[in-house]
């Protein structure tokens, strides 16, 4: 049978795929697999090599697209590339991470190859149809806030899916794939060009990858509050996240934002301090496999969300945990 | 500066709303409202032209029932709307949505797109990065500061994977928000007033010739085909002692999840 599933990596600050990336490209492999269709992963950069080479153990193939030197880093001109690349060979389905970059590219990549998108998959299995859709993958999806879960299929089996982070778990192929340079002609200039840059002042852990995440919500009250959340975050190895009140107030980054208009995770634990857990906000942090939470509110919604939920004054609490975290670490 | 607020109604976020079996949205279950996201683009854009000049035009694609949600951002500011709406495009996909749009941006004349960063009910945040594409507009995202900069160009401060930059764009073109563009303004009694007697263009997909287009729910490019509600999640275990107390159970429950060591 012809055809394939591509992934479409996305790089981090040191030009290697992200975890989300290689989780997209064992997607690719298992849905291929399962449909009897090649595989690959595709990654378009200035100097795509090392994140190739990591690739290469999760795809059957890796596509590599050459970006001329002095491209913008912007994700636009990756995008464009990466569709060229799939306008040429035609894959049946391209699985994306759902991230601000990789939507974009699926939004660039669904224009370019006039096929429709399946946003923020939780879950994912080939079918052969006999549901009344075709053959193709059938993609699970969280809607309405969590209140209703979904699967979907393209109409022509064919499509873009955009993968939620944790929705597929990070596996080697028995083999390395093979490395594929693909040439494709340049694109013309859009004549936005990068006036300056600022690099965030400490690269924080980030907070899609990292397998604990202490978030902060409107209850910190302000620096004494954040002082405390990087405390007990620093005393967990987690990730610092905040809800939208807390990035409004201007205590903690937009990017460190979980929830609608922030970013989704999937941690395997959630601790929110101060978090009333509005919908808004459940809906990036929901799926997480445990939650904590400590609050005032005996009746805050994430009460009805959590697995473990605290009653008390953060600033009592919050400490009290940090010094037994450390009583057990000595 | 002729800037174009590109606007969703979605459903009230109540708790009302729900699924229709055929798996789309039960748009009577709750009332349209302006989408959130939107809002904070819409700021920006009345935030360029007062200082600029120029005007705001809201476009959306939605039932007839949406044309209440733009009200309101008529109310803030925007001098008309534009409203798709069309019987044919009840269940339209991502990529019906990307077309319909970018068929009535080529009707009207602009020097700037706004998109929100996603949609309250779809949450794909994909369209705007599709409706650049297919108009072969520039394409910004993560918009967080969007500054005139002299004639034909525009200055976007934009969030990145590893930090910020500020980039010089050509106009006309297309930019994807955040909600670092600030918080949306209240309208104000006058603004709520002034909103009656503004023009809420209606168009039919007859009206944007594409009457005959595979486009809207005939031809969606996709479909659900089962729902069910989620797993519930077991009643939380509810801690009420005194804080050294509860924070020993706290550690002790990380300790069995096997977070803490």
């Amino acid at each position: 049978m012809s055809g394939a599933v591509w992934a479409v990596a996305e790089l981090d600050a040191d030009g290697l795929p992200t975890r989300l990336s290689l989780e997209a490209a064992t997607a690719a492999r298992t849905l291929a697999a399962a449909a009897g269709l090649s595989s690959a992963a595709i990654v378009a950069g200035v100097d795509p090599d090392p994140a190739a080479g990591a690739l290469a153990q999760y795809a059957d193939r890796v596509i590599v697209v050459r970006l001329p030197p002095g491209s913008s880093g912007s994700n636009v001109a990756a995008a464009g590339a990466i569709a060229t690349a799939a306008v040429a060979e035609q894959p049946d389905v391209l699985v994306v991470g759902a991230t601000p970059d990789g939507r974009e590219a699926s939004g660039i990549l669904a224009a370019r190859l006039g096929r429709g998108v399946l946003g923020n998959a939780t879950g994912l299995a080939w079918s052969e149809g006999g549901d009344g859709a075709p053959t193709g993958p059938r993609v699970e999806m969280s809607v309405l806030g969590g209140r209703a879960l979904t699967s979907s299929a393209f109409a022509d089996g064919r499509g873009i899916i955009t993968l939620r982070p944790g929705a597929v778990t990070a596996a080697p192929a028995e083999a390395a794939g093979t490395i594929d340079d693909v040439t494709i002609p340049a694109a013309a200039s859009t004549g936005v060009h990068v006036l300056r840059r600022a690099d965030a002042a400490t690269r924080a852990a980030s907070i899609e990858e990292a397998p604990i995440v202490v978030a902060g919500g409107r209850g910190l009250g302000g620096p004494d509050g954040v002082a405390l959340l990087e405390e007990l975050a620093g005393a967990l190895g987690g990730a610092v996240a905040a809800t939208r009140a807390a990035v409004d107030a201007g205590w903690l980054p937009f990017a460190v934002q979980v929830g609608q208009t922030g970013k989704t995770i999937r941690p395997a634990v959630y601790v929110g301090i101060g978090v009333s857990g509005a919908i808004q906000h459940r809906v990036g942090m929901q799926d997480a496999q445990t939650i904590v939470a400590i609050n005032r509110d005996p009746d805050a919604p994430l009460a009805e969300h959590a697995d473990l939920y605290v009653v008390g004054d953060l600033f009592e609490v919050v400490p009290a945990i940090v010094a037994a975290l450390r009583a057990r670490a000595t | 500066m002729r800037i174009v607020v590109l606007v969703k109604p979605v459903p009230d976020a109540t708790g009302q709303e729900r699924l229709r079996p055929d798996g789309r949205l039960d748009r009577s279950a709750a009332p349209p409202v302006l989408n959130g996201s939107d809002e904070y683009t819409l700021e920006a854009a009345l935030r360029l032209v007062d200082a600029n000049g120029g005007e705001v035009t809201l476009v959306a694609m939605a039932p007839a029932e949406g044309r209440d949600a733009l009200r309101k951002g008529l109310a803030m500011g925007a001098a008309r709307a534009v409203l798709v709406t069309d019987d044919l495009l009840a269940g339209s996909c991502t990529l019906s949505t990307m077309q319909v749009l970018a068929a009535v941006l080529r009707t009207i004349e602009f020097d700037l797109v706004l998109a929100g960063a996603d949609s309250a009910d779809g949450g794909g945040g994909v369209v705007g990065a599709g409706i650049a594409t297919l108009l072969e507009l520039p394409l910004v995202s993560g918009a967080a500061a969007i500054d005139a900069a002299g004639e034909g160009a525009i200055h976007v401060r934009r969030i990145v994977g590893t930090g910020e930059e500020t980039v010089e764009v050509p106009l006309p073109a297309l930019v994807v928000g955040t909600q670092l563009l600030g918080e949306p303004r209240y309208p104000t009694l006058k603004g709520i007033m002034g909103a009656r007697a503004k023009e809420v263009a209606v168009r039919t997909l007859a009206d944007l010739g594409l009457a005959d287009a595979p486009i809207g729910g005939r031809s969606a490019t996709t479909l659900v085909v089962a729902q069910r509600p989620p797993a519930a999640r077991a009643a939380a275990r509810v801690v009420r002692e005194a804080p050294d107390v509860a924070a020993r159970e706290v550690v002790d429950f990380l300790v069995e999840r096997r977070a803490v060591r």
